[in-house]
C-alpha cells in the first residue's frame, strides 16, 4: 500500500528526537486556485465558529423586516450592517420557552439559546459553542478563547458541559500575549525550533497525570465529576504544548498582529471606549483564526445588563431600558437605540475585519459562521420573545446567506440548532422540554 | 403580587451533606505560597475568576472544576513561583541542600526538598510512590537539561498545578470509636481548621497535631483551636471572611466616573475596602465587640483621600509624604457616617458608575447581610410608569421608584429592597454626602421589616436589632468553613447559636465554636458512598 506523507508528517519526522532547525519557503502554492482546499494534502480550508454577543436587544418589535427572504430592507437598527447584507443572515420572531421557571432576567433566555435549556442560576453548562469546538477542534493550540470588552472575566456565556463558563480575557493586551506572545509559534516561519523548556515541561505533567487513580479511589461521584474535569483541562494544557513542538502548517492568510497598548483600566464605564476596545480585541481573536491557533473564538460585548454610558449622562444603557418611554412616532427607545447602533458598528467592524482577511480568492468571513445574540428580545419588557438572532458568514459554503428568516412563535433553539448542524456536529434534537427542537432552519442550510 | 422574603439559611441544604472537595481561593493561593517559600517570592498572573454561590465564593469554591483557560493561568503562576523558589537568590534558603553537582540529578538532595515542601503543599505527608514519582520526574530533568535545579523546579510547578495543592480534599478514614463508621481524617480536619481560621495551609505544629493523632481527641482539637483564634493570625481569617460576605470581590470591576466622583480615585477604591476591614477587625478581633456593633460604631480609620471623599476635615501633620497614611478616626454623636454601611465599601459597590440605586443598595443588604433572598422581577414587567430622569416630576430617586412601586407587579420585591436603600441616598454612587439630588432636597426616610427610620443611622439601628442580622453572620461563617449552609434546624447548629448569642455575638467565640462542633467534621455523604466504594 502505497503510503501518503503529508507535509506535516515529513516535518514530524524531520524533528524527531529535540531541537533541530528546519528552513522552510512560504508556499502560497499549497493553495489550490479556488482557495478552498491545501493543494499538497487535499484537505478543505476548516471552517471556523464564532459567537458574539450584545445586550439588551435591538427594540421592541418594530426592528422585523417586513419581508422575508432576501434583499429584505435592513432596519434601521440594524443599518450598519448593509455593507455585509448579503454575507448574514436575520432570524426574528424565535423564543425562549420558560416552561415554569421564572424570567431571571439577563439570563434566562441566553441559557435557553446557547444551552437548549432553562433552570436554576446554577445551572449554565454546555452552551453549543463547546459542542462544536469538540467538532472542529483538530489539535488547535486553544480549544476556544473567549473575550469580553467591558472588564468583567464573567461577561461570558460560553460553558463547557463540566467546567461550567470559561472566563474571558479583558484585556487586550493580555488576548495577545496569550495568542501571540512567547508561545506563539508563526506557521510561516522561515525557521522552527522546537523550545527545549517546552520539551521538558510537557514531559513532566505526566506526574501530576499520575495522580488520578489515587485521587479517584477516595472521592464519591462528584468529586470524581469534578476531577475528571481537571484532567481535561489538564489534557488541553498537555495538547497546548504538543503543538509547540510541531512545525505548523504554514498559513498564507497568517500575520502576527501589533501589539496592543497597555490597558489604563480594567473596567471600561463609557460605550465608546468599549467599542474601541472591542475592536482591537476582535482584530486579535481574527488573527488568531487566521493563523490556525484556535477554531472557536467567543466574545462578548458586555453583560447582559450593560452599564456602558455615554460621556456626560450618569444614566446607563441597562437603567435607559426601564426607564426610557417609547418613542411614540418611532416605537423604540431612542436613548437606548443609540446604544444598540454603536452596538452594530462594533459588529460591522469584526465583519470587515474578517472579510478583510483574504484565504485564497474567499476571505476568512466566508469560511466562518459568526452566531450572534442578545439576553432580551423586547428590551423595555425583557422579554424573552421576538429574539433577533443574527449569522454572518457562509460557513465555507454550507450556509446561504442574505435572507430574512421569520420565525414568529417558533423555539429560538433551531437556530442553534441550525449552527451546530452546518459546523458538522451529529446532533438531529436539541433542547430540553419545550425548547427541544429536532427540525433545523432548512431554509439556510445548502 | 405579594412575594415572601425567603430566608436562605432555612432552605438550605441537607444537614449532612457537605462537599469534600474545595478550591483554594486566590487569597489562600497567595497566603499559602507567602508562608511556605516566604513574601519575596513574586506571584504574578492571574487567577481564574471566582464563583459566588447562594452568597458566597466559598460555596462556590466547593463546586467548581477548572477550565482549559484557568488551569493555563494556574500553570503560568506555578513556573514563575517555581523558577523564583530554587533560582540563585532564593535556592540557599529555601533549598535545604546542596547537590552533588549542580549539573545533574541529586536524588538525595531531591527528595529531601520535595518531601518537606510536598507535605506543606498537599497538607499530609507525601506517598513513597509519589515521592519517588517526583524524584525520578527531577532527576531525568536535571539530567536533560544539565541543571539540577531546573528538575526540582519542574516537579514543583507541578505540584502547584496539582488537584492536592490546588483542591483541598476532606478524605476519610475507619473510626476507631464506632465500628462501621467512617470520621475525617486528621490532615482533612488540619486544612479545614487552618483555611477557615488563618486563611492559609496548615502550619508545621497543626500538621504535627495531625500526625500524632492528636487533632482528632476532644483536647487536642480544642488545644489547636485555641492557638489559632488567639493568634494574630486569626486577622487573616476575619478578613477573608468579610471580603467574601460583603462581596468584595466585585470591586474588581467596579469604577466611579470621574467627571461626576473626581475623588473617587483607584486609591480610594482600594482604601474603601481596607477601611470596613480595618474597622471589622478593630471591632471584633482588637476589642472583642458585638458582631451587632459593627453597623453602630462610630469608629473607623480613614486616609486623607477617603476622608475627602467622605468630607470629613482630617489634617495628616504626621509626615510630608504618605497621602495614604490611616488614622484612628471616631465619628461625632450624630453623624450620619457611623457603622460599616455608610462606609463607600457597601455604597459605592452596590451602586452603579454614574448614579445610586436604592433598589440595588436595598437587595445587597437583604441579601448579604440579613441572608434574605430578594426574587428576580417577573418576565412580563410592565416599566412604563418609570419616567426618564430629565422628566422634570421625577428628580430624585424616590420619586422615580415610588412610581414604580405603585404598579401592584413590582411593588411585591420593590417593598423589600427599596425603603432600606432609600435610607441611604445620602451617600451617592462614589459614597460621597450629598443633601440634594437634581436640586431637590433628599427625603432619607425608610422602613426595614415593619421598622420606621430616617437615614443611614436608623438603617444601622435597625440593622443591628434585627435577628436576622446575627444568624445571617453565623450561618455564613459556617458556609464559609464547611462549602455549605447549615440546617438550622440541626441541634448541633442551635448549639453553636446559643454560644454565640450567649458570647453577646462574639465572632471570635463564633469561629471557635465552629472549628470545636462535630458538625463541622460531619461526613460528607458523597465521601461515604466512596468510602463503601
Amino acid at each position: 500500500m502505497k503510503k501518503l506523507w503529508t507535509r506535516r508528517r515529513v516535518l514530524r519526522g524531520m524533528l524527531q528526537g529535540g531541537a533541530v532547525s528546519v528552513g522552510l519557503p512560504i508556499l502560497d502554492c499549497l493553495l489550490n486556485t479556488n482557495g478552498t482546499a491545501f493543494a499538497a494534502t487535499g484537505s478543505g480550508l476548516p471552517v471556523r465558529f464564532a459567537t458574539w454577543f450584545w445586550a439588551l436587544g435591538l427594540g421592541e418589535a418594530e426592528w422585523r423586516p417586513k419581508t422575508a427572504g432576501a434583499d429584505y430592507e435592513l432596519p434601521v437598527q440594524l443599518a450598519p450592517l448593509k455593507p455585509f447584507q448579503k454575507k448574514m443572515n436575520l432570524f426574528s420572531g424565535g423564543q425562549v420557552f420558560l416552561d415554569g421557571q421564572s424570567n431571571n432576567t439577563h439570563f434566562t433566555g441566553v441559557q435557553g439559546q446557547m444551552t437548549g435549556k432553562v433552570s436554576s442560576t446554577e445551572g449554565y453548562f454546555g452552551s453549543f459553542d463547546t459542542v462544536i469546538a469538540d467538532v472542529i477542534d483538530n489539535g488547535t493550540r486553544f480549544h476556544s478563547i473567549e473575550a469580553t470588552c467591558s472588564g468583567d472575566p464573567k461577561a461570558t456565556w460560553s460553558a463547557r458541559a463540566g467546567s461550567g463558563l470559561q472566563p474571558a480575557e479583558v484585556s487586550p493586551l493580555a488576548l495577545y500575549t496569550r495568542i501571540f506572545g512567547p508561545e506563539f509559534r508563526d506557521p510561516n516561519a522561515a525557521v522552527f525550533t522546537p523550545d527545549p523548556q517546552v520539551m521538558i515541561r510537557k514531559s513532566v505533567l505526566s506526574v501530576v497525570e499520575d495522580e488520578r487513580q489515587s485521587l479517584m479511589k477516595k472521592l464519591g461521584a462528584s468529586d470524581r465529576a469534578k476531577l475528571d474535569n481537571y484532567f481535561t483541562a489538564l489534557r488541553a494544557l498537555e495538547q497546548k504544548l504538543a503543538i509547540q513542538l510541531q512545525k505548523p502548517e504554514p498559513l498564507p492568510a497568517c500575520t502576527k498582529p501589533l501589539q496592543p497598548e497597555a490597558d489604563k483600566q480594567q473596567t471600561v464605564m463609557m460605550c465608546v471606549d468599549a467599542m474601541q476596545r472591542h475592536d482591537v480585541m476582535v482584530g486579535l481573536l481574527a488573527h488568531a483564526l487566521a493563523c490556525g491557533q484556535t477554531r472557536v473564538v467567543n466574545m462578548a460585548l458586555t453583560v447582559g445588563m450593560s452599564g456602558l454610558r455615554r460621556e456626560g449622562d450618569p444614566t446607563n444603557h441597562h437603567t435607559y431600558t426601564h426607564e426610557e418611554p417609547i418613542d411614540a412616532a418611532l416605537g423604540y427607545q431612542v436613548k437606548c437605540a443609540w446604544f444598540t447602533q454603536r452596538y452594530m458598528e462594533a459588529l460591522h467592524n469584526f465583519a470587515a475585519i474578517l472579510d478583510g482577511i483574504h484565504e485564497g480568492d474567499q476571505t476568512l468571513l466566508d469560511h466562518m459562521l459568526v452566531y450572534c445574540f442578545t439576553d432580551h428580545g423586547a428590551p423595555r419588557l425583557h422579554s424573552v420573545r421576538n429574539y433577533p438572532v443574527i449569522t454572518l458568514g457562509g460557513a465555507g459554503g454550507k450556509m446561504k446567506t442574505g435572507l430574512h428568516i421569520p420565525k414568529p412563535g417558533d423555539a429560538v433553539t433551531r437556530v442553534g440548532l441550525t449552527a451546530q448542524q452546518i459546523m458538522g456536529v451529529p446532533v438531529s434534537s436539541w433542547g430540553t422540554k419545550s425548547n427541544q427542537v429536532s427540525s433545523p432552519i432548512y431554509e439556510v442550510m445548502v | 403580587m405579594a412575594l415572601a422574603v425567603t430566608a436562605v439559611a432555612s432552605a438550605a441544604a441537607p444537614s449532612t451533606a457537605g462537599p469534600s472537595s474545595v478550591r483554594i481561593s486566590p487569597s489562600q493561593y497567595r497566603q499559602s505560597i507567602a508562608d511556605i517559600f516566604g513574601r519575596s517570592i513574586a506571584i504574578t498572573g492571574r487567577f481564574e475568576p471566582e464563583t459566588r454561590t447562594q452568597g458566597l465564593l466559598a460555596i462556590g469554591a466547593a463546586r467548581v472544576s477548572v477550565t482549559d483557560s484557568g488551569l493555563e493561568r494556574y500553570d503560568e503562576l506555578a513556573r514563575g513561583i517555581a523558577t523564583q523558589v530554587v533560582d540563585a537568590e532564593h535556592r540557599a534558603t529555601l533549598v535545604p541542600c546542596s547537590p552533588h553537582s549542580a549539573q545533574g540529578s541529586d536524588d538525595e538532595c531531591a527528595r529531601t526538598f520535595l518531601t518537606s515542601v510536598g507535605r506543606l503543599l498537599y497538607r499530609r505527608p507525601l506517598t513513597e510512590e509519589e515521592v519517588q514519582d517526583e524524584v525520578r520526574a527531577a532527576g531525568e530533568t536535571a539530567n536533560k537539561a544539565h541543571d539540577f535545579y531546573a528538575g526540582l523546579s519542574a516537579v514543583l510547578a507541578d505540584m502547584l498545578i496539582s488537584p492536592n495543592f490546588l483542591y483541598r480534599y476532606e478524605f476519610v478514614e475507619p473510626d476507631p470509636a464506632h465500628a462501621g463508621q467512617v470520621r475525617l481524617d486528621a490532615y482533612s480536619k488540619a486544612s479545614a481548621l487552618s483555611f477557615f481560621l488563618w486563611n492559609t495551609t496548615p502550619d508545621k505544629i497543626l500538621l504535627d497535631a495531625a500526625q500524632s493523632g492528636q487533632l482528632q481527641t476532644t483536647q487536642g482539637l480544642r488545644r489547636q483551636v485555641d492557638r489559632l483564634v488567639s493568634s494574630p493570625r486569626v486577622e487573616q481569617g476575619v478578613r477573608a471572611f468579610f471580603s467574601d460576605m460583603l462581596g468584595f470581590s466585585d470591586f474588581e470591576t467596579l469604577s466611579k466616573d470621574p467627571s461626576f466622583f473626581p475623588r473617587y480615585t483607584l486609591p480610594v477604591k482600594d482604601q474603601s475596602q481596607e477601611q470596613t476591614l480595618r474597622t471589622i477587625v478593630d471591632e471584633l478581633v482588637t476589642r472583642h465587640g458585638d458582631y451587632r456593633d459593627l453597623f453602630t460604631t462610630p469608629h473607623t480609620f480613614l486616609t486623607t483621600s477617603l476622608a475627602a471623599l467622605y468630607r470629613v476635615p482630617l489634617a495628616d501633620t504626621t509626615d510630608n509624604g504618605q497621602p495614604d497614611h490611616w488614622f484612628p478616626y471616631s465619628y461625632p454623636p450624630g453623624d450620619l457616617r457611623a457603622g460599616i454601611l455608610s462606609e463607600a465599601s457597601f455604597t459605592a459597590l452596590y451602586s452603579p458608575s454614574g448614579r445610586t440605586s436604592p433598589t440595588g443598595r436595598g437587595k445587597a443588604l437583604r441579601e448579604t447581610i440579613l441572608c434574605e433572598a430578594v426574587p428576580p422581577p417577573p418576565g412580563n414587567v410592565d416599566f412604563k410608569f418609570i419616567e426618564d430622569t430629565s422628566n422634570p416630576e421625577f428628580k430624585t430617586a424616590r420619586q422615580r421608584l415610588t412610581a414604580h412601586r405603585s404598579q401592584p407587579m413590582c411593588a411585591g420585591c420593590h417593598k423589600l429592597t427599596d425603603p432600606i436603600g432609600l435610607a441611604l441616598e445620602n451617600f451617592d454612587s462614589s459614597g460621597g454626602y450629598r443633601t440634594t439630588e437634581n436640586g431637590v432636597p433628599i427625603d432619607a426616610t425608610g422602613e426595614l421589616n415593619g421598622h420606621q427610620f430616617v437615614g443611614s443611622q436608623g438603617l444601622a439601628k435597625a440593622v443591628h436589632d434585627d435577628p436576622a442580622t446575627t444568624s445571617c453572620v453565623a450561618t455564613k461563617a459556617f458556609a464559609f468553613e464547611t462549602g455549605y449552609l447549615p440546617a438550622v434546624s440541626d441541634p448541633q447548629w442551635r448549639q453553636i447559636m446559643d454560644k454565640f448569642a450567649a458570647s453577646h455575638y462574639n465572632f471570635l467565640e463564633l469561629m471557635r465554636q465552629i472549628a470545636l462542633s462535630d458538625l463541622t467534621y460531619r461526613v460528607p455523604s458523597s465521601a461515604l458512598s466512596a468510602a463503601n466504594h
